[in-house]
Order: structure tokens, then C-alpha cells, then sequence
């Protein structure tokens, strides 16, 4: 069996390149693939987890909570979508250095 | 006697009700005098009967409640009015004099685009004067104490579009306040300390309360309240120290002097010590502090009178000077020659006041007494009438004046200060000397300007009945006699009785050579010249204010201008406007940035909730 601590380091390094990707990305669409990266981290170590603390799945938490999770990100990633298509649509680019209409 | 109270609640009312129908409401001129000098005039016929009724009682009292003003606990003020022989006589001369100057005014101030807003102001003076004398607690009679200080006021700028006028009458509210302010600290004292305000209740608790606790006949806290009452009183009577603001009063209307400036209101003081006078009797120090302060103020305000040049300025400083001599009798225990004095004072020199005033009238508004002369002949009325003021002023023997300035002097070589009697001689001898000056130059001098207009009737009978009274009205009013204790005033020497009657002549033989020799009105001699200006100033007390008091808090104001108070609470609204613009920084529009801030606030949280773990 692999050991827990690869798990964990596979997990981290998926996070942390996720959130590289989310704060270094200017194009609103990569953050979104981005961010789909670091939920995908997450929930790896929740099954990786759930399966190191019951072999024989008598808790299986963890795996819940990756098909709660799953769900989330699709419907998240729907409407998060949906609004990319509009925004280039009226701007014509997804650069979010330059998406500031809200400020002030 | 309950059929006569309601006759006295209409006493200061009438005034009050003309004033308020003159206020609101537009009236031709002729409306306005029927209105205001009847509703004045019906308040002195009641006066009158008043006298009539209670003649040559010395015991009488006679009361009226309008109401209640203030019901609380411990507190109840009613709008109380009290008459008794010495409020009668202050009704008496308020209403009377008066009545007479509001006749004047409406011949006077005929010509004047606001004669409505005088006649309301004058009406409202006569109502809150009236107020302050019926008054049976002191919280009413400070109600009319300010608002005789208000009209004053109101009057004294009444052409304020001049803006000296407005200035002197700043001057006169001003000072006349820091003597009110003594008073309102004397009143919350007197009734912390006998926990009433009624007038002749504090005599009577004054006495149980501060005569048991007498060791020295001294009695501390006494002589505070009567200080701070003696406070009030030198500021509204103009003496010493607060006795510069009388002369600038003149700005306003002639009448108004003759009224307020000169009759009644500056009586107030003395009126305030008489009706408290046994609870002045209880500090014996504090009376001969008012006499002391009469004193001095008499021979300031005489001899300053004596070198003046404008017309009115001499009879204003001649008003201060006759109010020492009031205080000097008040403060020997003559309170009854000392209203006595006021009665006949406020008679000769409403008088005076009047006549000036019609010179004035006819003279194009000239104050310049060397500017007149010769005006024996053109206006014999008003020059008649003139010489009677200026012969009661300087108490020449059978007027008015004489009788009740010789009944001070006696009573101040009976009460044993030689020192002070001495001193109020010299006083009745410029006294006599600047009448007889005032008299001469105006009347008897050159003819250099002549009179444009002659006095109206309602000026010249006025006048006339002014000059009766001033003649004829040194009649004692008996039932003062209870007021303070009588002195025994048999034991004079020849000196001390003749002494008084021959000393007016020689002051106004000297007055006539000096004028004979046409010594008056020359350029002063250079090295009288620095005294002379000191005197004319009124002793510089205008300097000696602008110096210790003006000067300085201007300085302070000018240092203060960034108001150190406010640099603390200016601090506060800096740093937090500094950090606002720090903070601000973080919204700059970048999302990038904003996920940046989080992540690193969500790391260092993390850092902090396992350091624990981390220091193992």
C-alpha cells in the first residue's frame, strides 16, 4: 500500500499549483481551471484519507464528502462558466487586471 | 384690603399689555401715544390713589399673587407683588417721572421713522421696572433686574444704524452682566443658605439664622450674600468699579436718559440694598464698603462733571455722583434720606434731562455746550426750567434737592464718619460749581447758534410739572421711617449746619467770576493740562479696563486662535485618516492582489494556530 505521506505530498503539490495558477493567471478562465485543480487536491487527501483510517470502508465519510464535493464543483463551474462566455461577450477578453469596473 | 390687591396686579401689567398691543400690531402715531402714555399715565393715577389711601402709614402691606411661576419642592416662586411704604414710593417715581417722560417722547421722537419701536421699548421699561420694585421674591425682582437691563440696552442702541451707538450700548449690557452675574451667585447662595427667596422671609431667617451665630457682629457668610448683592447693585447703579458705562449709555435718545439712565433704573442698586437693608444691617462691614464705594464714586463722577464739554455727558456724570451719595447713605444707615434723595433726584434730574433734551431738539442735535449760549431769551421755558434742575441739583436752599441732600449730611455726621461727610462736602461743592458752569455757558454765554425749533407742548408741560415737583417735592415720605433705624441728627455744630447751605453759594459765586472773566471754555493751561484730560476721561477708567482686562484676553484670544483644546481631537481625526489611507491601499481593483492578501492572512493564521506544535 502506498504510504499516507505520498498521498499528502501529491495533494500539496496539486494545491499549491492550483493557487500558483490562481493568483499568477490573469486570464479568468485558466483561474477557473485553477481553481477546479485545488478542489481536485482536496479531494484526493479526503478519499486518500478516508481509506487510510477504514480499510475495509466501514466509514466511508470521506468518500461522501468527494461526491458532495464533485457536485459543487459542477454546479460551480456551470454558473462560473456561463458568466466567462458573457463577460467575453461584452469585453471582448478576460483579462482580470482590467475587469476593475467594480471597484469604487 | 383685598379690594385694592387686584388694583395693584394691574400695576405692572398695564405697561406690559401696551407693549405687546404696540408690538403686534400698526397703529398711526396718534394711537401709539394714546396707548402708550395713558396706559403709563393710568399706572400713576393708581399710584396715586395708592398714596392717597395709605397716607403717612409707615406699616402697611398690601399683596397680590399673578400666579405661580415655579412649584417645585423646595422651590416656589410665585409672581408675587408687595407693597409696602418704600415700594410705594418706587412705584410712585417710576410711574409718575415716567408717565411725564412719555408725554415728552411722543413731542420729542415725533419726527423719528421708528416712533413705534421706541414707545414699545420705553412701555416694556416701565412694566419690568415695575416688576423689579413690586417684586416679593428675588427671583421676580431679578426677572425685572434683566429686563430693565435689556431695554436698556435695546434703547441705548436705539439708532442702531450708527455703530458707535451699538457699541456704547454693548458696553452697558456688558458691564452692567458682571454685576448681575455677583447677584445671581448672591440669590443661588441665599437660598442654599436660608432655603427661601421670598424677600421678607430671608430678613426674618437671615436674622434667627446668622444673629445666633454671632460671636464678632460679623457674620461670614452674611457678608458674602450681601457682597454679591452689593455686586449687582454697583453694576446696575453705576459705581465704583463698574461706573464707566453710564456716560456712553447717552447714545441713545434724550428721554430715554432722562428715564432710564437717570430716574429710575440706576436706582435699581440703591433699591435693591434698601429693600434687603436688614439683611445688610447683619454685615456691618459690607455697609461701609457701600459707603466707601459712595464716597469715592461721588467725588469721581463730580469731578469729572465739572470738565466736560458735551451736554449730556456732564448730567450723565452728574447722575453717578448723586448715586454716591445715595450709597453713602444707604451705607451709614440712612436708607430713608437715601430713597428720599432718590426721589428727588430722579425729579430734577428727569428735569434736566428733558431740558437738554429740548435744547437738543431745537439745536440741530448739538452736544457742545460751548457751541450754545444766549438761549436765556429764545427758549425761556425750557432756560426757566433748566435753572430750577440745576438750583435742585446743586441744592440751593427750599428745592428739592436741598432738603434731602442736607438730611444725607446730617445723617452722616450722626452715624460719626467725619471722614466721609468731609468728603460728600467737596462733592456738593463741584456739585454746585458744574451746575452753575452747565447753567452759565448755556444759558448766558455769546449767542452763537440759534434755535431752529421750539419745544412741542408736550414737551413744555413736561417740563413744567417736572420743575414743580423739583421745586416743590422735597416733602419726606413718612412711612420710610421703618426702613432702617433713625439716627439722632439734633447734636450738629454751627459748622456742620451751615456749613452745607452757604457752600452751593460760594461754589457758583466762583462759577460766575470764572465766567465773568470768560475763564470757562479757554484751551487749559499746559501743566493742568495732563490732570485735565485725566479727569474729562472720567479718571481713565475706559484705559484701565482696555489694559488689564481687554488687552490681555485679545492676547490670549490671538495666542488660543488654533484652540489648544481641539489639537487632541484634531490628532484622533488625523491618525485615523492616515491609517484610512494606509488601508486603502489594499483596494486597488486587482483581484489578483485581493487573493494574494488572503492567502497570505490564511497562511499566517495557520502559522499562528500551530505554532504550538511548532515549538515542540
Amino acid at each position: 500500500m502506498i504510504p499516507i505521506s505520498w498521498v499528502f505530498l501529491l495533494s500539496l503539490s496539486l494545491f499549491v499549483i492550483g493557487l500558483f495558477g490562481v493568483l499568477a493567471r490573469r486570464n479568468l478562465l485558466f483561474i477557473l481551471i485553477s481553481l477546479e485543480l485545488m478542489l481536485n487536491a482536496v479531494v484526493i487527501l479526503f478519499i486518500a484519507a478516508s481509506r487510510y483510517h477504514s480499510a475495509s470502508m466501514a466509514n466511508s465519510d470521506g468518500q461522501i464528502m468527494y461526491l458532495l464535493i464533485l457536485t459543487l464543483a459542477a454546479s460551480e463551474i456551470a454558473v462560473g462558466l456561463s458568466l466567462v462566455v458573457h463577460m467575453y461577450r461584452q469585453h471582448h477578453h478576460l483579462d482580470i487586471d482590467k475587469l476593475n469596473k467594480l471597484r469604487d | 384690603m383685598t379690594d385694592y390687591s387686584s388694583l395693584l396686579a394691574l400695576v405692572p401689567l398695564l405697561p406690559l399689555f401696551s407693549a405687546l398691543i404696540l408690538l403686534f400690531s400698526k397703529l398711526p402715531k396718534l394711537w401709539i401715544s394714546i396707548f402708550a402714555v395713558g396706559s403709563v399715565a393710568s399706572v400713576a393715577l393708581i399710584s396715586l390713589f395708592l398714596n392717597v389711601i395709605f397716607w403717612q402709614q409707615s406699616d402697611f402691606v398690601l399683596t397680590s399673587s399673578l400666579g405661580t411661576w415655579i412649584n417645585l419642592a423646595q422651590l416656589n416662586i410665585n409672581f408675587g407683588l408687595y407693597l409696602d411704604p418704600l415700594s410705594l414710593v418706587m412705584i410712585t417715581i417710576v410711574s409718575g417721572v415716567g408717565a411725564l417722560i412719555h408725554l415728552y417722547s411722543t413731542g420729542f421722537m415725533y419726527q423719528d421713522s421708528d416712533f413705534k419701536r421706541y414707545f414699545t421699548y420705553l412701555n416694556l421699561f416701565i412694566s419690568a421696572m415695575l416688576f423689579l420694585v413690586l417684586a416679593d421674591n428675588l427671583l421676580l425682582l431679578y426677572l425685572g433686574w434683566e429686563g430693565v437691563g435689556l431695554c436698556s440696552y435695546l434703547l441705548i442702541g436705539f439708532w442702531y444704524q450708527d455703530r458707535k451707538n451699538n457699541l456704547a450700548a454693548n458696553k452697558a449690557f456688558l458691564m452692567t452682566r458682571i454685576g448681575d452675574t455677583a447677584m445671581a451667585i448672591g440669590l443661588f447662595l441665599l437660598f442654599t443658605q436660608l432655603g427661601t427667596l421670598d424677600i421678607q422671609e430671608i430678613q426674618i431667617k437671615a436674622h434667627a439664622v446668622w444673629s445666633l451665630t454671632n460671636d464678632n457682629n460679623n457674620n461670614t457668610m452674611a457678608s458674602l450674600c450681601c457682597l454679591l448683592l452689593l455686586g449687582g447693585a454697583v453694576g446696575k447703579s453705576a459705581q465704583l468699579p463698574l461706573q464707566n458705562w453710564l456716560p456712553d449709555a447717552m447714545a441713545g435718545p434724550t428721554p430715554v436718559s432722562a428715564l432710564i439712565h437717570a430716574a429710575t433704573m440706576v436706582t435699581a442698586g440703591i433699591y435693591l440694598i434698601a429693600r434687603n437693608s436688614q439683611l445688610f444691617q447683619l454685615a456691618p462691614d459690607v455697609l461701609y464698603l457701600v459707603a466707601l464705594i459712595g464716597t469715592f464714586t461721588l467725588l469721581l463722577g463730580a469731578s469729572a462733571a465739572m470738565v466736560q464739554t458735551d451736554l449730556k455727558r456732564i448730567l450723565a456724570y452728574s447722575t453717578i455722583s448723586q448715586l454716591g451719595y445715595m450709597f453713602l447713605a444707604l451705607g451709614v444707615g440712612a436708607g430713608a434720606s437715601a430713597v428720599f434723595h432718590l426721589m428727588t433726584h430722579a425729579f430734577f434730574k428727569a428735569l434736566l434731562f428733558l431740558a437738554a433734551g429740548a435744547l437738543i431738539y431745537s439745536l440741530h442735535h448739538e452736544h457742545n455746550i460751548f457751541k450754545m449760549g444766549g438761549l436765556l431769551k429764545k427758549l425761556p421755558v425750557v432756560a426757566v426750567s433748566f435753572a430750577i434742575g440745576c438750583a435742585a441739583l446743586a441744592s440751593l436752599p427750599f428745592t428739592a434737592g436741598f432738603f434731602s441732600k442736607e438730611l444725607i449730611l446730617a445723617q452722616v455726621i450722626a452715624s460719626g464718619h467725619s471722614g466721609l461727610w468731609w468728603a460728600a462736602i467737596l462733592g456738593a461743592f463741584f456739585t454746585a460749581f458744574y451746575s452753575a458752569r452747565l447753567f452759565f455757558v448755556v444759558f448766558l454765554g455769546p449767542t452763537q447758534l440759534s434755535p431752529n425749533a421750539k419745544p412741542t407742548k408736550s414737551m413744555s408741560l413736561a417740563l413744567v410739572i417736572l420743575s414743580v415737583l423739583s421745586l416743590f417735592g422735597g416733602i419726606h415720605p413718612e412711612g420710610l421711617k421703618n426702613l432702617m433705624p433713625q439716627l439722632d441728627t439734633d447734636g450738629l455744630s454751627t459748622l456742620q449746619h451751615w456749613l452745607p447751605i452757604l457752600l452751593p453759594f460760594i461754589a457758583i459765586s466762583l462759577a460766575w467770576w470764572l465766567f465773568k472773566t470768560k475763564r470757562f471754555g479757554k484751551p487749559v493751561p499746559t501743566f493742568m493740562q495732563g490732570v485735565h484730560q485725566l479727569v474729562k476721561s472720567g479718571w481713565a477708567f475706559d484705559h484701565l479696563y482696555q489694559t488689564i482686562f481687554v488687552s490681555p484676553f485679545k492676547y490670549l484670544c490671538q495666542v488660543n486662535k488654533g484652540d489648544f483644546i481641539d489639537l487632541f481631537y484634531r490628532l484622533i481625526e488625523k491618525t485615523s485618516g492616515r491609517l484610512h489611507m494606509a488601508f486603502s491601499q489594499f483596494q486597488n481593483g486587482q483581484l489578483r492582489r485581493y487573493n494574494a492578501s488572503l492567502v497570505i492572512f490564511c497562511i499566517l493564521a495557520f502559522a499562528w494556530f500551530i505554532r504550538g506544535e511548532l515549538m515542540l
